[in-house]
């Protein structure tokens, strides 16, 4: 196999079943991701994106076709930074329940790798103890980060990360999720519908329209030259 | 902290305004203790000196204060009919309708949390759906009714106990707790189902919050993340409604303790009230209110040390 591949997805079909008959969410997708890469999945709401990360990672069954992983750990980063941390637990317990889950640390080391990735996203450790409730959306989304990246993945989903942050914190978002894509060699997959910041962050775009993709090329060519008619009408809006 | 002597705090006034309408309950309600007391025998003037005996002549405040003072330190009174301090009375009693409370509460417990637990595994599965049903009969079937159909079945076709005859907790511990079995069984079904429907729908609409899928994100397995993040989420508003249920069990008891013929303090609650015993009806009508809040009390608490977020607001 190619060492440079992470993610190989094949002709990957996601059916919702219905009272009557089923509905596609997502049709037949193919596309590999390589290490280092940030590949970008565009399309409006409702198109499948949401279905294929959560497909990727085996949260929803897939109906036929195939994922293959060449990396441990895959994890992911959600949209909203609100629902998405259980309420009820500290920032400590949530960042360090992946550690819970694969690791083989004891308690002290994995109380020391929590507070040292609380400060390697902009926490601080005096988040440790703090509870969702008292952190603004940036701060809860730097948790999500921190709790998806404890175990080392190479692969991270995001999904619509940065969508539901003000302008200002969507970029130190990005600029933090690129600092750590280059200090890790992580590769993404960042699913947006927001055009610009994909076009600031991606190296290669799926375009996705009815649980189809639609047209894949390098983000420059895309963004200048764009083939599929979906896909200029996405880029003039 | 300063919370929790709050609440405290709380629980004492309560008790004392309770109190306080228990005593005040029998002075408002007509029927006269003297008139049962000497029955035939009842003549003005020996009814006064009863009274005077009693020490039913003070006024109304007076009397409050020395029965709370008396309450205080542990002397509920004596009582009217058997002439026996009220404590010594019934401390037999509340031994076994307090016996039969708990037996009864655990197996609510017992029934709900795993009937919750696997109809919430698939909602809206065939399970699911037999399980909603069948608890949807059994909450409409209120416990005197089942006591008898127990009755019947167990005591009188297959001859599992003999009915009527009580077995006291200094004849034989198991015996007596054998005993108490089926009727805490009858109490506990309807509150069983009641509790599971409850927690079950709780776990349902916490079972799609993005948490959830957050953490099953993370490396959790469904099953996993139901018991490590849905159900102790999913349990503070059925610890809630437990504490209250607790209430109502023991007013089922003093129901369920008539169909069994159990000496609880239910049969002598029914008896007091008729002969006008103020002092027993009074002591029993504080201890189960004081139950009530007590456990209210430690359910809120329980809450609080589940969730932190509780303990903010």
């Amino acid at each position: 196999m190619d060492n440079d591949i992470v993610l190989k997805v094949e002709h990957l079909t996601v059916n919702y079943s219905r009272r009557r008959g089923s509905t596609e969410a997502v049709s037949d997708v193919s596309f590999e991701l390589r290490r280092g890469e940030i590949l970008g999945l565009v399309g409006e709401s409702g198109c499948g994106k949401s279905t294929l990360a959560r497909a990727i990672l085996g949260i929803t069954p897939c109906s036929s076709g195939t994922v293959t992983h060449f990396t441990r750990r895959p994890q992911m980063v959600f949209q909203d930074p609100y629902g998405s941390l259980n309420p009820a637990k500290s920032v400590g317990w949530i960042v360090e329940e992946p550690l819970r889950i694969f690791g083989r640390y004891d308690r002290a080391e994995r109380r020391r790798r929590v507070e040292a990735m609380l400060e390697r996203v902009g926490l601080g450790t005096e988040y440790y103890s703090r509870r969702p409730s008292e952190l603004s959306g940036g701060q809860r989304q730097r948790v999500g980060i921190a709790a998806a990246l404890i175990v080392r993945p190479q692969l991270l989903i995001a999904d619509e990360a940065v969508s539901a942050l003000d302008v200002t914190i969507q970029a130190q978002i990005i600029d933090l999720l690129l600092e750590l894509q280059r200090e890790l060699n992580l590769s993404y997959l960042f699913i947006s519908h927001d055009l610009n910041v994909v076009y600031q962050l991606c190296d290669r775009v799926m375009v996705m329209q009815s649980g189809h993709i639609v047209e894949c090329a390098d983000v420059q060519q895309l963004y200048s030259d764009p083939q599929h008619p979906y896909t200029k009408k996405l880029l003039k809006e | 902290m300063i919370g929790f002597l709050k609440k405290l705090g709380a629980v004492l006034v309560t008790l004392l305004v309770i109190s306080l309408l228990a005593f005040l309950a029998f002075q408002i309600i007509p029927g006269d203790p003297t008139a049962k007391l000497l029955g035939t025998e009842y003549t003005p003037e020996r009814a006064e000196a009863l009274r005077e005996s009693l020490g039913l002549n003070g006024s109304a405040a007076a009397r409050y204060l020395s029965w709370l003072g008396g309450f205080v330190r542990g002397d509920f009174g004596t009582s009217y009919s058997y002439n026996q301090p009220v404590a010594e009375l019934l401390s037999g009693k509340i031994v076994t309708t307090a016996t039969l409370s708990l037996i009864a509460f655990l197996m609510t417990i017992i029934i709900s949390i795993p009937t919750a637990l696997l109809a919430a595994r698939r909602a809206g599965g065939v399970l699911d759906r037999l399980l909603l049903g069948g608890g949807q009969v059994l909450m409409s079937i209120p416990p005197f009714f089942t006591g008898i159909i127990f009755t019947w079945i167990f005591g009188l076709v297959l001859n599992m106990f003999t009915v009527g005859k009580f077995v006291y907790i200094y004849e034989s511990f198991w015996g007596f707790v054998g005993y108490l079995l089926l009727p805490a069984l009858a109490i506990a079904l309807p509150k069983g189902a009641m509790t599971a429907k409850l927690l079950r729908s709780s776990l349902v609409s916490e079972q799609s919050r993005d948490y959830v899928r957050t953490a099953i994100s993370r490396g959790h397995s469904p099953r996993s993340a139901l018991r490590s993040h849905v159900l102790r989420n999913a349990l503070l508003p059925t610890i809630t409604f437990l504490a209250m249920t607790l209430a109502d069990i023991v007013a089922g008891s003093i129901i369920i303790e008539q169909v069994f013929s159990i000496p609880g303090l239910g049969r002598m609650l029914i008896a007091s009230i008729s002969n006008r015993d103020y002092p027993v009806v009074q002591a029993i009508t504080v201890m189960i209110a004081a139950l009530v809040v007590i456990v209210n009390f430690l359910a809120d608490t329980l809450c609080r040390i589940i969730d932190p977020r509780v303990r903010l607001k």
